[in-house]
């Protein structure tokens, strides 16, 4: 079996795996990184997002060899435990969760979009969320915390540079 | 789902790579990005043998400007193909049509070359390489675009056969380009596609390139709507009695998202609307 290397959430895993292996399947059942949730078998849906070298990717679309001397971000590595990231913070604020399943997907597509654009339009949010399926809020509550998030980030990245 | 077991190598040159694809005797599948590959895989519609990953074979890689053509290497992704400077002033129509693909987690694991060695006609990027009479450069020799699509899924790749890339031309640097898609929901695939390119002189459309996506088994070139409006007003009108040549000679598929008719219907609508946005008229 292949050996794979791969840094998930600052913390470097090696493992040997079969070639089959997805990776979301390895993030959750071999590295125990469980907030990664697996919601279709089409490349549809858009929950199991990470971020692979700082861009957004399906988990589920990616096998875990792919995945050997990569970087991987997951929902388990924005907050600390205690304080929540501003993304993460302004999804729970604006309500742009019911049931939740999507929601660590949309927030790793959304620190994505953030990347490239620090001050998107509603267009834009939704254009950059547009491979995240969300069956319950309806997107509205979603795109508003992903606009209040980028304000925050933006509004505390300027306090910084002033700061500095 | 999972998909079935197979093997896999990640060769580190090319020659390595071929050997590995003629070892596994037609078995084998060459793996790029995987965002076509993999969820055929994941529902086990394909059970190759041995996944060989060209991702660590340099040939593959960059963009190259080759004089009067631009070399796109097989493993460009999307989202590098959107951004490329070269790219954006050679082959707009080529970073237009793909920003339409899929969204930005497959842009930026898929890449050009698995894309169009894919060869589903409802793809985005086959018509726009047909539309530019690109080239396709492989392991073994240069295919034109026109001979590269056989059939749905299918194309002139040989089991043993790795594509390195696409030539495009620089010809129609400067010419007005537009991709016109229609689906029904975000991410969807394509029903019908139009990628169209215009030359205007004078106020006239002198010349045209049109590749349609989806209407048949393979992207087509609508000739007789190029033949129809070159040397022509560049008028909505006159792109509108053109565009009535575009389901000429095809074949499209009647399924879920359409019927044959209601796709030579449409065929005719996007390509009026395409020819007039790449005219800017």
């Amino acid at each position: 079996m292949p050996r794979v290397s791969v840094e998930v959430d600052g913390v470097r895993y090696d493992d040997d795996v079969e070639p089959r292996l997805l990776l979301a399947h390895h993030l959750r059942d071999r590295l125990g990184k469980v907030g990664t949730p697996i919601g279709c078998d089409t490349s549809n849906c858009g929950a199991c997002t990470v971020l692979m070298d700082g861009l957004s990717v399906k988990s589920c679309s990616v096998l875990a060899v792919q995945a050997d001397g990569h970087e991987i971000t997951t929902i388990e590595g924005l907050g600390d435990g205690r304080t929540l990231h501003p993304m993460q913070r302004a999804f729970h604020e604006e309500h742009a969760l019911q049931c939740g399943y999507c929601t660590p997907g949309m927030i790793m597509a959304s620190l994505d979009l953030r990347r490239e654009n620090a001050d998107p339009s509603d267009e834009e949010i939704r254009a950059g969320l547009e491979g995240n399926l969300c069956r319950c809020t309806g997107y509205q509550n979603i795109v508003r915390a992903v606009r209040r998030a980028a304000d925050d980030m933006r509004r505390s990245d300027q306090a910084e540079e002033a700061h500095r | 789902m999972i998909p079935a077991i197979f093997d896999y190598v990640r060769p580190s040159s090319l020659s390595d790579a071929v050997a590995a694809l003629r070892e596994a005797d037609e078995e084998g599948k060459v793996i790029a990005g995987g965002q076509s590959l993999l969820p055929l895989l994941r529902l086990r519609l394909a059970y190759p043998e041995v996944l060989v990953d060209v991702s660590g074979l340099p040939e593959l890689r960059g963009v190259r400007d080759d004089g009067d053509s631009l070399l796109i290497g097989a493993m460009t992704t999307h989202y590098e193909v959107i951004r490329d400077p070269l790219i954006q002033a050679h082959a707009p129509l080529l970073a237009a049509a793909t920003a339409t693909v899929a969204d930005p987690a497959v842009r930026h694991r898929g890449t050009i070359g698995g894309s169009l060695a894919h060869a589903d006609p409802a793809g985005d990027l086959p018509a726009v390489a047909l539309a530019m009479d690109g080239v396709f450069v492989t392991s073994a020799r240069e295919i034109p675009a026109r001979d590269f699509f056989t059939d749905y899924l299918t194309s002139a790749l040989e089991p043993d056969e790795i594509l390195l890339g696409v030539r495009l031309p620089k010809a129609y640097t400067g010419w007005g380009f537009h991709y016109e898609k229609f689906h029904r929901t975000a991410q969807a695939w394509a029903v019908v596609g139009v990628a169209c390119l215009v030359r205007r002189t004078n106020g006239e459309v002198a010349e045209a390139r049109v590749g349609l996506t989806n209407m048949g088994p393979t992207p087509v070139r609508a000739y007789a709507v190029e033949t129809a409006v070159a040397d022509g007003p560049a008028s909505r009108q006159a792109f509108q009695a053109a565009a009535q040549d575009a389901p000429d000679g095809t074949s499209p598929p009647s399924d879920l998202h359409g019927s044959a008719e209601y796709r030579r219907h449409l065929a005719q609508v996007l390509t009026a609307r395409a020819l007039a946005a790449a005219a800017g008229a």
